[in-house]
């Protein structure tokens, strides 16, 4: 499948070396972004802050969890109250400015367009307001991927492994010794100019095609929509859901979930934090009523909920999907509930 | 493969069973298969590579509630299935196992008896990689086990993949989500990661069939089963095996030494 370039006023491409990434990124970091980027550790890779650049691990195919944890933090303080005698509570709001500018580096095209999907869940009617603010603050340097695994879909939602949609820069490596840089966004190119001099122009008649990882497309995503939709009855829910136990594994790895919970952390005296953390759908407390009913009260209907959220509900009233094909909820499954397969199996029904 | 496939249809169509918890061929690994019919029966596998707790559907009500099921049970599923008799969660005369014989022959067992016998006389497989772990870490000072256990613990997400993957953790309604007190912060950060794992343990003392499904379960790949690991060797050096009578978690002695409290 070709894939064009984004257009963007930062054409043509630029190239830097491979040796030259690292000084680029040690200058973005003294400059007092944070940086988050795979790191390696124990055999397993994963985002986390950086303190040297040479952590930096590029060899792994996906990481475990994504990188939504930059604008979505898996507990996050909204705000906090002091209590004072007669009901004088001393609140001290949401800071922004506690906010660091972020790089998030090193993501793959799936995990980019995630953001897109994030974007259009927080930004529906009102503006989520620590979301946007730390939206406002992140730069995502993508990189395309070389290599896939079984599990990796992207090109089944739309998505693809030299993707720019949803980063400011992306970079794919064409060779072993650089990268081919395509700067997106006014962001991408501040961050290019932190250090101008380490790109250079690309050689004429580079492409990045060639060194992309070839993802089959599985199924027709407006198909399964389409026969999704009209499924709400069927006995399919059932059927793929039987072998799920109902954990948030798929949910808290997904790059584009974002459920979350309210909860209070009281201190005594009146004080205390409101704090918002990660929620899923799959839980069966999820959904339950004060009053005890529970309208999702079988794994069925919580996995219907789940599928067609992301592929029928986001599509229809936010113009993006819920998944980007990234792989890790059936990665991270502990009992392989494969997303694609189960996708395709969709295909296939008639409605 | 062909003998289990015939036998859980003739099962299935003779009505001694209402569902088959089995095996299939998964992505990579074998992966758990419901089936309830004939042509779902024809997709089932069990060989050594198997391993799976599969005990885990048989007290999930809206499964397994009321029927007569099969299940295919590796060593381990076949040691929870007997603590979960032992602690009425199943119905003697609701399950029919099969277990593997040591050339990868089918063994069906029909009563707990013959589950509790096979028990006895199958070996346990090896927990070698388990028991040097936990040496590992017993062999750290107790500041580096601390950072050690933070550290992994630290990115813990609470997912509760641990806690779904666990046949012993039945209960409708678990400790971290009782809110009134609320025991266990809910949310994910380090201190009560550490608190929802050890309350996780303790509630398997004399329980936990050692099988590592938590473990395995994890999506990050944290090391929460050494933990239980550990729990059911200390259990079974102070208090021995548990009874049908009840399990060191269950039960009361007057005579206990109580020496464990330091």
């Amino acid at each position: 499948m070709e894939q064009k370039y984004i257009p963007s006023k930062y054409m043509p491409p630029k190239y830097i070396p491979k040796s030259s990434l690292k000084a680029w990124l040690a200058k973005v970091k003294d400059d007092g972004r944070h940086i988050y980027a795979p790191v390696t550790e124990n055999g397993k890779t994963n985002f986390k802050r950086v303190k040297s650049v040479d952590e930096i691990s590029m060899e792994h195919i996906q990481t475990a969890q994504s990188a939504k944890g930059a604008v979505f933090p898996r507990t996050e303080k909204l705000f906090s109250y002091a209590g004072g005698q007669q009901g004088d509570v001393a609140l001290q709001d949401y800071n922004p400015n506690d906010i660091p500018d972020t790089v998030v580096f090193g993501l793959h095209p799936c995990d980019a367009a995630a953001f897109k999907s994030l974007s259009g869940i927080f930004s529906w009617g009102a503006k989520d307001r620590p979301f946007d603010e730390r939206m406002k603050r992140v730069t995502l340097v993508g990189v395309s991927c070389g290599r896939s695994d079984v599990f990796c879909f992207c090109t089944s939602v739309g998505g693809h492994p030299g993707s720019a949609e949803g980063s400011d820069i992306l970079l794919t490596a064409v060779g072993n010794d650089g990268y081919l840089v395509e700067i997106i966004t006014d962001r991408g190119q501040a961050l290019v100019e932190k250090g101008a001099d380490l790109f250079e122009a690309a050689a004429a008649g580079v492409s990045k095609e060639e060194h992309l990882a070839s993802v089959p497309v599985r199924f027709s995503v407006e198909e399964v929509q389409r026969k999704m939709a009209g499924s709400f009855e069927d006995d399919i829910w059932k059927k793929q859901s039987a072998r799920c136990i109902g954990c948030g594994a798929c949910a808290f790895v997904c790059p584009a979930c974002a459920c979350f919970d309210i909860q209070e952390n009281a201190k005594g005296n009146g004080a205390g934090d409101r704090i918002r953390c990660w929620d899923s759908c799959g839980f069966s407390l999820f959904t339950l009523h004060t009053s005890g009913h529970n309208p999702r009260s079988v794994q069925s209907q919580r996995w219907r909920q789940r599928l067609l959220h992301k592929l029928c509900y986001m599509p229809d009233r936010l113009s993006v999907r819920g998944c980007t094909g990234c792989g890790r909820c059936s990665r991270a499954c502990p009992v392989d509930m494969n997303l694609a397969e189960h996708l395709k199996e969709f295909e296939r029904l008639k409605v | 493969m062909n003998e289990l496939r015939s036998k859980v249809k003739e099962l299935l169509g003779s009505k001694e069973i209402d569902l088959f918890v089995g095996y299939e061929q998964g992505t990579r690994l074998p992966r758990p298969l419901i089936a309830a019919s004939a042509e779902e029966a024809d997709r089932l596998i069990f060989d050594e590579n198997c391993t799976g707790n599969l005990a885990v559907y048989l007290t999930r009500r809206e499964l397994a509630g009321g029927k007569k099921v099969g299940i295919a049970a590796s060593y381990y599923a076949m040691r929870s299935i007997s603590r979960l008799l032992d602690e009425n969660q199943l119905r003697e005369g609701m399950v029919k196992v099969f277990g593997l014989t040591p050339d990868g022959g089918l063994k069906l067992l029909d009563a707990i008896a013959d589950v509790k016998q096979h028990l006895q006389e199958a070996s346990a497989p090896s927990r070698q990689v388990e028991d040097e772990w936990v040496k590992e870490i017993e062999d750290m000072p107790p500041a580096e086990r601390w950072k050690f256990w933070t550290g992994e613990l630290s990115k813990c997400f609470k997912c509760y993949a641990c806690r779904a993957a666990c046949p012993m953790c039945y209960c409708t309604k678990c400790i971290v989500e009782v809110n009134r007190p609320q025991w266990i912060q809910p949310w994910a950060a380090t201190m009560s990661n550490v608190e929802w794992q050890i309350s996780r343990v303790m509630h398997m003392a004399g329980r936990c069939a050692d099988c590592g499904a938590c473990g395995a379960a994890c999506p990050l790949g944290l090391p929460v089963h050494i933990i239980a690991h550990k729990m059911a060797e200390m259990v079974r050096q102070n208090f021995g095996e548990p009874t049908e009578k009840g399990n060191v978690l269950s039960t009361f002695n007057p005579n206990d030494e109580e020496n464990f409290i330091w």
